[in-house]
């Protein structure tokens, strides 16, 4: 084969895949509509060979960007031969065609996943599940096909080198934060058509939530750590210092992570108590419209900045078509088959049932302000009645007291318990960790920095209200075993991924709390000799450089820091760089990360003679919002890896689930 | 009333009062936190509030840019081909702020017209002229498409301009 052949190949692997995502999609839904076990047997091969020939498309895509292949327009506008491999490899998701791709093959992934994991469930179920997955790999697949294929030829005018990949997405956090985002994103189609296949079958059980919890868990999990990794990203390379913007296109992949995390709670409730069913359907089903609203935010052009490649209007109408297809269809299905899976328990105001149900609605009313912040704008806009753009101070002054109130009872809600809570218990409980968040949280930041601010103080109450319960929880829940250590290994890891997970919430919000009030900014001229101090720290430029990178030229300072009159010396290397393809001039931080503060010198702007305007900062505490973050997807992992997961994996006995399946068919 | 029946109104009393606090909130939050867009053309027609942050954009004019030697305070002005608008910033300039370039400014209109900045865009766009102010030009009455040939013909030999002497400089 001639490698110019490779883009065709990984076309026709495309409408390949398609078509068999359409047998995907219709043969099990009408095998389970006409009871032919035949039928439904072609969920699991279809959606393998779907993945199969997704991965063939986007390998050869990978191979034309790697091979210069500059007569694929996508690689033309997207690369450059010199380009570092990794940065080539990494570019064919930093346009909107190989991104779509990228989006089809984790999809098919997914959906090959949970092909292979099912085997414990009935056929019926199966065959629901990976028909609706194929359902979604249909549309994704016609998108690419019919609007953004990213195989398209620049023949017989063959450029003779590439127009670069966006000097800002030349970076290693913008290697994994799209793939991480994009399998969160994609993975709540799992629990979606879990739930769909749940409504169209009128069978929801805790079994059904226990098949259901470990893809959302995992899904939020790549979901959380893909936000961060955005967050951190736009911290360490915009060269602002800022980690969260209120930015349209960050609000989108929030949206979709606010709404799961009500969904993994909400079915925690169905899965114990086998209340909440119809709530964590809606969930599921929003969880992922807003996940395809997040993505036709991003990739329909509405929105400017770095994220919005495409500006193609017939893009952006074909992925509101399929949201309102979507969104459509599967509350249509939700209004008509709902009630048949309802089911009515009832419990104490103060239960843990309760202490969830309130958790939720805070964290629907958080995702529908952000939301409404998000689209008002751009519906103003569509109507014509003006240009606004809603900033910061509007997404602060909500988001930030709905999730105080939230950790009022995020306190509450591991120790309570279901059905019903013995008010007098769970005072005589948690006094003590009330009154110590309280001292503690009021007393931290007069140690910590000279000045006290009431905001770290209320952070940091929540952040130990958070804590202190769970500490005290453990302890309760250990105290009767031979010794601490054996107390510890008898508690489920579902119940650790629960502690980890809440413990992530507690450590992002002192995070947020302390760099929000307690960070430094000066923005100084400087000179070679000259030096500035920020937060006791002396900065002093000792000289000026030029270097030459692969792909661009940096002018780079060296800055000398020391801290008071202590000895001990580093030196810091800002750069700006200027990308010699784009002619595009890029500021690249120096980093200095700690624990417990960040220093960040960042080059402005020539000021001429010699002088630069500086940018330094002092971020103290600024690592523990991601840290938090990864400690709240380690938490969802963990309960994914809970035994009585894994029972359910090992229960693979052919027969006892048909005989299951037969049963179930009889008295249905 | 039956104990299930209480608990139900409970469960509706705490939604719809907390639903009231979230619709209340936002709305007031909305309210205070809009920032309307104007470009010079309306700003210098006395469309846009004093002393309130609006945003502004156009153009930023060619040889406009000044900058004081001793502070970073810098003064440029932006321009919709039409009319201009006077900004003072004080602060980092974004990498792609550039004469000739389309920009966005954040900030409150001054009684004797310019702007002070608080927050200045830049991004690069073919059009060099941010969409806000061609759609601005046009219900204005003005023919937008002439005013972006323009943004974009400056714009062009501006860069040109630069971009050559520039590399070459960092080259030797």
């Amino acid at each position: 084969m001639q490698p110019l052949m490779i883009p065709e190949v990984g076309h026709y692997a495309l409408v390949i895949a398609l078509l068999m995502a359409m047998v995907q999609a219709v043969m099990p839904l009408a095998g389970v509509a006409t009871r032919r076990p035949l039928w439904m047997a072609y969920a699991r091969p279809m959606a393998a060979g779907q993945l199969l020939f997704v991965l063939i498309a986007y390998v050869c895509l990978t191979a034309s960007y790697l091979l210069d292949d500059f007569s694929v327009a996508n690689v033309a506008n997207n690369s450059n031969s010199l380009l570092p491999w990794y940065y080539k490899a990494s570019a064919v998701w930093g346009n909107h065609e190989g991104s779509v791709l990228l989006w089809s093959l984790m999809l098919a992934g997914w959906g090959y996943f949970a092909a292979r994991f099912s085997s414990e469930l009935p056929r019926d179920v199966v065959a629901r599940v990976i028909g609706v997955m194929g359902l979604v790999s249909v549309g994704f697949l016609l998108f690419i096909l019919i609007t953004s294929n990213p195989f398209e030829r620049l023949l017989p005018n063959i450029p003779s080198d590439g127009a670069d990949l966006n000097p800002l997405l030349q970076d290693v956090g913008l290697i994994i934060h799209p793939p991480m985002l994009y399998m969160g994103y994609v993975g709540f189609s799992v629990v979606f058509a879990f739930a769909i296949a749940a409504l169209l079958g009128g069978r929801l059980d805790a079994a059904w939530a226990r098949w259901a919890r470990p893809w959302t868990n995992l899904a939020w999990a790549f979901l959380t750590v893909g936000i961060a990794l955005g967050s951190w990203w736009a911290y360490y390379e915009l060269g602002w210092g800022g980690w969260w913007f209120w930015d349209p296109v960050e609000n989108a992949s929030l949206l979709p992570w606010l709404s799961g995390t009500a969904l993994i709670h909400s079915l925690a409730v169905t899965e114990k108590r086998g209340s909440f069913k119809s709530w964590t359907l809606l969930l599921a089903i929003t969880t992922f419209s807003l996940s395809l609203l997040g993505t036709f935010l991003v990739r329909s052009g509405v929105l400017t900045s770095v994220h919005a490649f495409a500006n193609d209007p017939s893009r952006g109408l074909f992925i509101l078509v399929l949201l309102g297809i979507t969104v459509g269809l599967s509350l249509l299905v939700f209004a008509l088959r709902a009630p048949r899976v309802s089911h009515q328990v009832g419990f104490n105001w103060l239960s843990r049932d309760a202490l969830l149900l309130i958790n939720n609605i805070m964290l629907v009313i958080i995702t529908v302000t952000v939301l409404m912040g998000t689209v008002y704008p751009l519906i103003l806009d569509a109507m014509d009645l003006g240009k606004i753009s809603v900033g910061p101070p509007y997404f602060n002054a909500l988001f930030v007291p709905l999730t105080l109130i939230m950790c009022l009872f995020m306190g509450l809600g591991p120790v309570a318990r279901w059905k019903q809570t013995d008010t007098r218990l769970l005072v005589r409980r948690l006094w003590v960790a009330a009154v110590g968040a309280l001292v503690l949280g009021m007393l931290l930041p007069l140690i910590f920095a000279e000045h006290w601010n009431v905001r770290v103080a209320i952070g940091l109450i929540a952040a130990l209200w958070i804590v202190l319960p769970m500490l005290r929880d453990l302890f309760d829940k250990t105290r009767h075993a031979a010794s601490f250590g054996a107390g510890l290994k008898k508690l489920s890891l579902a119940y650790w991924g629960m502690q980890l997970g809440h413990l992530g919430v507690a450590v992002t919000i002192v995070g947020v709390a302390v760099v929000s009030n307690y960070s430094i900014e000066r923005n100084v001229r400087m000179g070679p000799g000259d030096s500035a101090q920020v937060a006791g720290y002396t900065f002093t430029m000792m000289e000026l450089v030029e270097r030459r990178g692969p792909n661009f030229l940096a002018d780079r300072a060296v800055i000398e820091v020391q801290r008071g009159d202590s000895q001990r010396r580093f030196t810091m290397t800002p750069e700006k760089r200027l990308y010699i393809a784009r002619g595009m001039p890029m500021t690249q931080v120096a980093l200095r990360p700690g624990l417990f503060r960040d220093l960040y010198v960042a080059m402005g702007e020539d000021l001429g003679e010699g002088n630069w305007a500086m940018r330094v900062q002092y971020k103290p505490f600024v690592r523990w919002l991601w840290l938090g973050a990864l400690l709240m997807a380690t938490g969802g992992v963990l309960a994914v890896a809970d035994k009585r997961y894994r029972r359910m994996a090992t229960a693979r006995d052919p027969e006892r689930v048909a005989s299951d399946t037969n049963q179930r068919e009889a008295t249905a | 009333m039956t104990p299930k029946r209480k608990q139900k109104l409970f469960v509706i009393l705490g939604l719809v009062s907390l639903a009231a606090i979230a619709v209340g909130l936002t709305l007031y939050a909305l309210r205070a936190n809009i920032n309307l867009f104007f470009s010079p053309v309306q700003i210098a027609a006395g469309d846009a509030p004093f002393e309130r942050s609006i945003r502004a954009g156009g153009v930023v004019k060619e040889g406009s840019v000044a900058r004081n030697p001793d502070s970073l305070d810098v003064e440029f002005t932006v321009t919709d081909y039409v009319d201009d608008l006077e900004v003072h910033f004080s602060g980092i300039l974004p990498d792609l702020f550039r004469e000739g370039q389309g920009v966005v400014v954040v900030g409150e209109l001054q009684q004797d017209g310019w702007l002070k900045a608080d927050e200045v865009l830049a991004r690069h766009d073919e059009n060099y002229m941010p969409p806000e102010v061609a759609q601005a030009l046009e219900e204005a009455g003005y023919s937008p498409a002439d005013y972006q040939a323009k943004a974009a013909e400056v714009g062009k030999r501006l860069e040109s301009e630069q971009r050559p002497d520039d590399a070459l400089q960092r080259d030797n």
